[in-house]
């Protein structure tokens, strides 16, 4: 294994985060602020408990989620990608570098910087909401998980986007709506029966309810579900990144 | 340790970019070194249709400066992309030190250093940012002292922490250089490395390109300035529409492709020529002040005189004469010219 290269590109990442810290980080810690003041605080001060749990409180793994799932597509697509649009890509694609280290450097400093930011967010919801974890084992095991799956889901747009506007595509269309839909704002159990077997389909609610039950305990599904969801995609995203360096696809003539 | 100026330095024999334990080449052994590169009956389609590269066999030898010369599209930025690992092989094989490219790509990789063609650097990393990464990518450990060796020697070492989007494009090239030469490699490719970069750095360049063959890299180049492979280059090879159609050490083509052509000047011009001068194949200048004479110098001995004979026994009156070699450059656009006919 080449270590050396995966520390290369995992430092490279990690200060590229640095240099540009408003934009990574101060960014969606100030939008997620805005979120308390407008939806716990302002709305939510007339919204009752929701399973035992104030709104305000109710909403942080929800937002956590939103954030991470944003942010990890965004970090790990425009790494990748920035590299293909200014043509530096030759050299890692000429560098003694297997495909998994490949994927395993940019996602892995992706998933570091979207941990950071869900954890920074949780630390910046303290301040205006009373928090507890439950089960922290689980919350931070569920916050990796999530945060790498959706990195590698970022590496693969970040390959096939051939533009700027691309990269914003999936994540702003697919992914935002999803995960507002997921539960981040509400129970499952406030929507009308149809609308809560729809949203069985969406993938965002198991992680937010298996997020949310590793904070307080309660959840409208069985944590293993969660679980194996995200897993089940996480394996997928897997195959497919490692798929697309093998072969080349948009990345090799 | 000298930096480099930009004027050209001399050629030491000892050079300054160490390079494990290749047996450095010495000026005075013109005999073939075995080779470093085998690439065998290679071919590449892009998705296109187009196809790159028809049956490429070609030896890059040990220790020797090869140029790669051909017209745009011919083929010389895929094979060189092909051999690093950028643009996919389809069909032949390529080695690398013995090393096949596809089951052996780390241990070739970590050989081979590469300047592409095109300016492509980190707009907001620093320069020694940008080196010491490409030093890790190809599996090296940080290594500060030789990352400054290399800056020093590109005469980049004072602008180390300046961000590339700061850099003139001479800096910028030299940067992919420093870059290339990070790890140390064994074989360097140079793919029109002194595409926009004026003359004095050029010249520069190329002392420094000298002296790392001189420690042992191979260097292989291409270049659209072929006064620079005719001045550079141990053995040069031609390759048009994906195919080599010629590869040959420089002095020996010079040789065998080179032709010589005799100038005169005439006193009067002249409105004719005489017939006695018809079987010297002479050429007469639109105003008929000058007459062009070309010739074999391997094949015409006596030619020359002969014709100088003949010109006096006609009364042709001379002013002046010269004589010039045809250049790489000449061989070059008509082997090339040739192969265009025929296709």
């Amino acid at each position: 294994m080449n270590l050396h290269a995966i520390r290369a590109i995992y430092a490279f990442e990690m200060a590229r985060t640095l240099r540009t810290i408003t934009q990574s980080i101060v960014s969606p810690v100030i939008s997620t602020a805005l979120y308390f003041v407008v939806f716990g605080s302002a709305i939510g001060s007339r919204i009752e408990q929701i399973e035992g749990v104030s709104y305000g409180s109710f909403i942080v793994p929800g937002l956590i989620m939103l954030a991470v799932l944003t942010q990890s597509i965004s970090n790990a697509s425009f790494g990748i990608y920035f590299p293909k649009f200014t043509g530096t890509i030759y050299e890692l694609l000429s560098a003694p570098i297997s495909h998994v280290e490949i994927v395993l450097s940019y996602v892995g400093a992706a998933a570091t910087k979207s941990v950071l930011i869900g954890l920074i967010i949780l630390g910046t919801a303290a301040f205006f909401v009373p928090i507890r974890i439950e089960h922290p084992v689980w919350m931070l095991l569920l916050l990796v998980l999530t945060a790498v799956t959706f990195s590698l889901f970022g590496f693969i747009i970040g390959i096939w986007a051939d533009g700027f506007e691309k990269l914003q595509l999936i994540p702003m269309l697919v992914v935002m709506p999803l995960t507002f839909l997921g539960g981040t704002f509400y129970s499952l159990s406030m929507l009308p029966p149809l609308w809560q077997k729809v949203s069985m389909l969406n993938p965002a609610v198991y992680l937010i309810n298996g997020f949310r039950w590793s904070f307080f305990g309660t959840s409208e599904m069985h944590i293993g579900i969660s679980v194996a969801v995200t897993l089940a995609f996480f394996v997928v995203a897997l195959w497919v990144a490692t798929w697309i360096m093998k072969t080349g696809w948009r990345i090799k003539a | 340790m000298p930096a480099f100026t930009g004027k050209g330095t001399s050629v030491t024999r000892r050079g300054r970019w160490g390079c494990g334990n290749v047996k450095p080449r010495t000026l005075e052994t013109p005999d073939r070194m075995p080779a470093i590169i085998s690439v065998a009956n290679v071919s590449k389609t892009y998705a296109t249709g187009f196809s790159a590269l028809d049956r490429i066999d070609l030896d890059i030898e040990q220790g020797e400066i090869f140029a790669l010369l051909g017209p745009n599209g011919a083929g010389k930025t895929t094979l060189i992309g092909l051999i690093c690992g950028i643009v996919r092989l389809d069909a032949g094989s390529v080695t690398v030190a013995g090393l096949d490219i596809g089951t052996d790509y780390r241990a070739v990789r970590a050989l081979i250093g590469l300047v592409p063609q095109e300016l492509t650097t980190d707009a907001f990393e620093t320069v020694r940012a940008t080196v010491s990464f490409s030093r890790g990518l190809f599996g090296k450990p940080p290594d500060p002292a030789h990352i400054e060796k290399t800056l020093r020697a590109l005469s980049l070492w004072d602008k180390k922490d300046n961000k590339l989007m700061t850099l003139s494009g001479g800096m910028k090239r030299r940067v992919m250089i420093a870059k290339a030469l990070s790890h140390e490699p064994r074989v360097l490719f140079l793919d029109e490395p002194t595409a926009g970069v004026d003359v004095t750095l050029r010249k520069g360049m190329w002392a420094m390109v000298r002296e790392l063959r001189e420690s042992g890299v191979t260097i292989v180049l291409t270049t659209h300035y072929i006064e620079e492979a005719e001045d550079m280059a141990d053995r040069v090879g031609v390759i048009d529409k994906g195919r080599i159609i010629l590869v040959e050490d420089k002095v020996t083509l010079m040789k065998k492709f080179g032709k010589k052509q005799l100038t005169l000047q005439l006193e009067a011009p002249l409105d004719e020529l005489p017939a006695s001068l018809a079987a010297h194949a002479l050429v007469r200048s639109p105003d008929g002040s000058e007459l062009a004479y070309a010739y074999d110098p391997r094949n015409s001995q006596g030619a020359v005189a002969r014709l100088l004979d003949d010109l006096g026994r006609a009364g042709v009156r001379l002013k002046d004469l010269q004589t010039t070699q045809s250049s790489l450059e000449d061989i070059f656009v008509g082997l090339v010219g040739r192969v265009g006919e025929k296709a």
